[in-house]
């Protein structure tokens, strides 16, 4: 079995973490092949060539692939696809928007956000916001899968594969880039973080998220939120923490104001340890929380952020 | 210009999901079910693309099981003009993949010549996030997904997509399929009135056999189970027990 991964490149940089963590799932599949592709990939090759587990890097860099538009990336990954069994991602954003693209021009079904590898036809998944678990088994010829990050150790380092440079598809010419915003931040990565502090609908209001961030920077903490709190407009919508935003499993979950609705539990309930701070005891985040604090947060998040 | 809007009829989105105890699945019998949420955003975009005078018709379809009437009534109570009803399924537990849906939808477009499909990002049933990407491939049209914010400008669309770092904004040629977020805007409630008119505005039911496509599955459900649950832990007494449990029982900071 061949396995093609693609490498999460962003700005011809590898995400290291997500690709790493895919790796370790496409691995139980077979030898795996890692795809960088972008306007500037070399770096990202490099680096994927020294993840362990690791066979051959293919690198693809031009313009058309340097923002991850959908149509020219799908399409260079299905003119590919006749040498693999598997073509696999980590389930970022990037890979939700390409990965059914590929697999419906190979006319077979993708199979997303897997969190568990049977055998090479057979994966878990869940479903209903995580409050079940599919295992699925796939009679397509050739299986695209998106790998849900937060349920695999990441590949280690150490491998020294060979880098292979190949061409862009032809670029159908259909979208066009225009602008990213991407928020300056010098907090670790939401998805990677060791330690996450959560804001919801009990914040109260944009200003008061300042707690939480403040927080967030004392233990060296990824800041996330609630969907209550984004739709509120406390929180930007990429730190939405749950079934439609982001999947998390931290050494350490904090979550401050936020009631524990099965949408947030979803992306939250496989961190290590969780933490509920709310001042309704009732609230089911108490019902998962290894430590629950019953208390206003408006005394309590400051109080911690001084002691800690 | 025509807008085309898929809808699901899933269970709803206050329901409290319940295992079969056999692993066959979900229990949905006897269970409210209500449109996708995400669908429902895609029908109030359509409306307001519509009440802006940028389209003419606003055509729902549903595809899955009889009862996606009711999901259909819904949205022609929202907005829209008229429905298509495509039969695929007799028993409700039956989810139709999103590429079987994809092929389906591309025979509608086909036959009624939208500029601009919108869908929602994902079922909060299945969570599998992919059917309007298939169905941009198998048109070979362009593909924006995840908007949070949607411009028609002529021959093209300026459309602003939730992705993993923050926003991206992207140009695309029209026509084209466009997955809506959850900050795209916030859906109305249909009115008494709009839903007794409702009743009244055309509803086509059609069957998957009509459009020579394909339902049957390519991915077997093996079992569905429960996921490994999570005790409740203590509660603390105050901040400094906290930091205590945390350093010395829990060991994380």
């Amino acid at each position: 079995m061949a396995v093609l991964l693609l490498g999460e490149v962003t700005d011809g940089q590898l995400s290291v973490d997500a690709t790493a963590k895919a790796l370790t799932a496409a691995k139980m599949l077979g030898d795996v092949t890692v795809l960088c592709a972008g306007a500037k990939a070399a770096d990202a090759a490099a680096e994927a060539a020294k993840l362990d587990g690791v066979k051959k890097v293919l690198c693809a860099e031009d313009a058309s692939l340097g923002h991850r538009l959908a149509e020219p990336t799908a399409a260079l990954i299905a003119s590919l696809a006749g040498d693999y069994s598997h073509i696999v991602a980590p389930a970022t954003t990037d890979a939700k928007n390409v990965l059914p693209r590929v697999a419906a021009l190979l006319d077979v079904m993708v199979i997303s956000d897997v969190s568990g590898v049977v055998d090479a036809d057979t994966f878990e998944r869940p479903i209903y916001a995580g409050n079940a678990i599919q295992t699925v088994k796939s009679s397509d010829a050739k299986k695209v899968v998106s790998i849900r990050t937060s349920t695999f150790d990441p590949a280690g380092q150490g491998g020294s594969a060979s880098v292979e440079t190949i061409g862009a598809a032809a670029n159908p010419g259909l979208s066009e880039w225009v602008e990213d915003k991407v928020a300056a931040s010098d907090r670790p990565e939401l998805t990677s973080a060791g330690i996450v502090v959560s804001g919801g609908r009990g914040v109260g209001s944009q200003a008061d998220f300042a707690l939480i961030e403040k927080l967030a920077d004392k233990l060296g903490a990824a800041v996330g939120a609630s969907r209550a709190a984004v739709d509120s407009g406390y929180a930007p919508n990429d730190w939405q923490v749950g079934q439609t935003g982001k999947v998390v499993a931290p050494q350490l979950y904090v979550a401050i104001g936020i009631s524990g609705a099965i949408q947030h539990l979803a992306g939250m309930k496989d961190s290590k340890v969780i933490v509920a701070i709310n001042k309704d005891e009732e609230a089911p985040i108490f019902q998962v929380a290894d430590y629950g604090l019953v208390a206003d947060l408006f005394a309590a998040v400051p109080e911690l952020t001084d002691k800690l | 210009m025509k807008v085309l809007v898929p809808v699901k009829r899933v269970i709803d989105y206050n329901v409290k999901v319940r295992v079969k105890a056999d692993g066959s699945g979900v229990d949905l019998a006897n269970v409210k079910m209500s449109m996708n949420p995400f669908d429902e955003i895609a029908v109030e975009e359509a409306i307001r693309i519509k009440e802006r005078g940028e389209a003419e018709e606003i055509i729902v379809i549903s595809i899955g099981v009889k009862q996606a009437q009711e999901t259909l009534r819904t949205a022609l109570a929202m907005g829209a003009d008229r429905a298509i009803l495509i039969e695929a399924a007799d028993d409700v537990h039956t989810d139709i993949e999103p590429l079987a849906v994809a092929k389906l939808l591309k025979a509608v477009v086909e036959a009624e010549g939208p500029g601009i499909v919108l869908c929602g990002k994902q079922a909060i049933d299945n969570d599998m996030n992919a059917t309007g990407q298939m169905l941009s491939a198998l048109l070979g049209w362009s593909q924006a997904a995840f908007a949070s914010e949607l411009k028609l400008e002529g021959d093209s669309a300026v459309v602003t997509r939730e992705v993993d770092g923050g926003l991206q904004t992207i140009k695309v040629k029209m026509p084209a399929i466009v997955t809506v977020d959850l900050r795209l805007n916030e859906p109305r409630y249909a009115s008494l009135p709009n839903i007794m008119k409702a009743k009244k505005k055309p509803l086509e039911e059609k069957t998957a056999a009509d459009y020579g496509v394909d339902v049957s599955p390519r991915l077997t459900i093996v079992k569905t189970t429960e996921p490994a649950g999570r005790k409740a832990g203590v509660k603390v007494g105050s901040v400094d027990e906290l930091i205590q449990k945390l350093k010395d029982e829990a060991g994380v900071i």
